[in-house]
């Protein structure tokens, strides 16, 4: 009866004690990461060309989408990606019964790959902006247009970056 | 720290649809890139500015990284109303920038309307 206990409180401390050790190691690996965090960005791993479905994909799901009325105007050659400048024409009477609500710029390289949301309504009298964005590298450039009734417009423009606004941890 | 310039037409009569040019002084640090000494610049880019006329919004942008430092923002609006242009941008440091601005919008007949 003795030694049975005492080989539980034995297992009980050992059990304990193991505990212990991993969390404090837990705790030595966490910090580690955290350091290692502190030195690489996270983000630009991921700077891959993405795919039309899936740059379009957050903003619109079973609503039509058709490529006409909206023109996005971009340099063909950007010198310089930390400053691009991006206008932006949408056919739209902007009336209270057929207007604009939404403009999405979205790019294709960007780590993040929303650059603007803009809000406007039949008080805008007209659809027309314009921004300057950053861009990492050559691709294309979404701008994506809701109009009132739910359904969304857009136009689709490439452009050429020689110097990317992102600098890769390389 | 923050501050921004408005560009409006001089003269804005009933009815027209006008275009406001607004460029925003702040540094869009994206949080991608370092400093001389490597140290990585942390993210501090404006969450979201708006734009209310007598109280109303009409304008709203909410840029992310991807909107270049100094930010330049050109929009339009429809003149119906006289009153107060009041444009309030947030940043990630909490930072609340204003600019105040009259508008005046003139009566539609009470001259030739201007050429631009």
């Amino acid at each position: 009866m003795r030694s049975r206990l005492f080989s539980r409180r034995q297992s009980i401390l050992a059990i304990f004690q193991t505990t212990l050790a991993a969390s404090v190691g837990g705790f030595w690996l966490g910090s580690a990461k955290a350091q290692v965090d502190k030195l690489t960005i996270t983000g630009l791993s991921e700077a891959r060309l993405r795919t039309f479905e899936e740059m379009v994909r957050p903003y619109v799901q079973s609503q039509e989408l058709k490529k006409e009325r909206v023109t996005l105007s971009l340099p063909m050659l950007a010198d310089n990606g930390h400053m691009v400048p991006l206008s932006l024409k949408i056919d739209s009477p902007m009336t209270e019964a057929s207007h604009i609500t939404h403009v999405y710029l979205i790019s294709q390289r960007n780590p993040v790959p929303l650059m603007a949301k803009f809000v406007m309504g039949p008080w805008s009298g007209r659809a027309d902006l314009s921004t300057r964005v950053r861009l990492s590298g050559n691709q294309n450039v979404i701008a994506l247009a809701r109009l009132s009734d739910g359904n969304f417009i857009y136009d689709l423009q490439e452009v050429v970056v020689t110097e990317a606004a992102c600098v890769d941890n390389g | 720290m923050s501050s921004a310039r408005l560009q409006i037409p001089p003269r804005i009569l009933q009815g027209d649809v006008f275009k406001v040019r607004l460029l925003v002084n702040h540094p869009m640090d994206s949080g991608f890139l370092r400093d001389i000494d490597g140290v990585i610049i942390q993210r501090n880019v404006i969450r979201h500015l708006v734009c209310t006329l007598n109280g109303r919004e009409v304008f709203r942008v909410e840029p992310t990284t991807g909107v270049a430092a100094n930010p330049l923002f050109e929009f339009y609006l429809r003149a119906t109303e006289s009153g107060d242009m009041l444009f309030r941008w947030v940043d990630d440091k909490a930072y609340i920038g204003e600019l105040r601005h009259t508008l005046v919008v003139e009566a539609a007949n009470a001259s030739k309307p201007a050429s631009n």
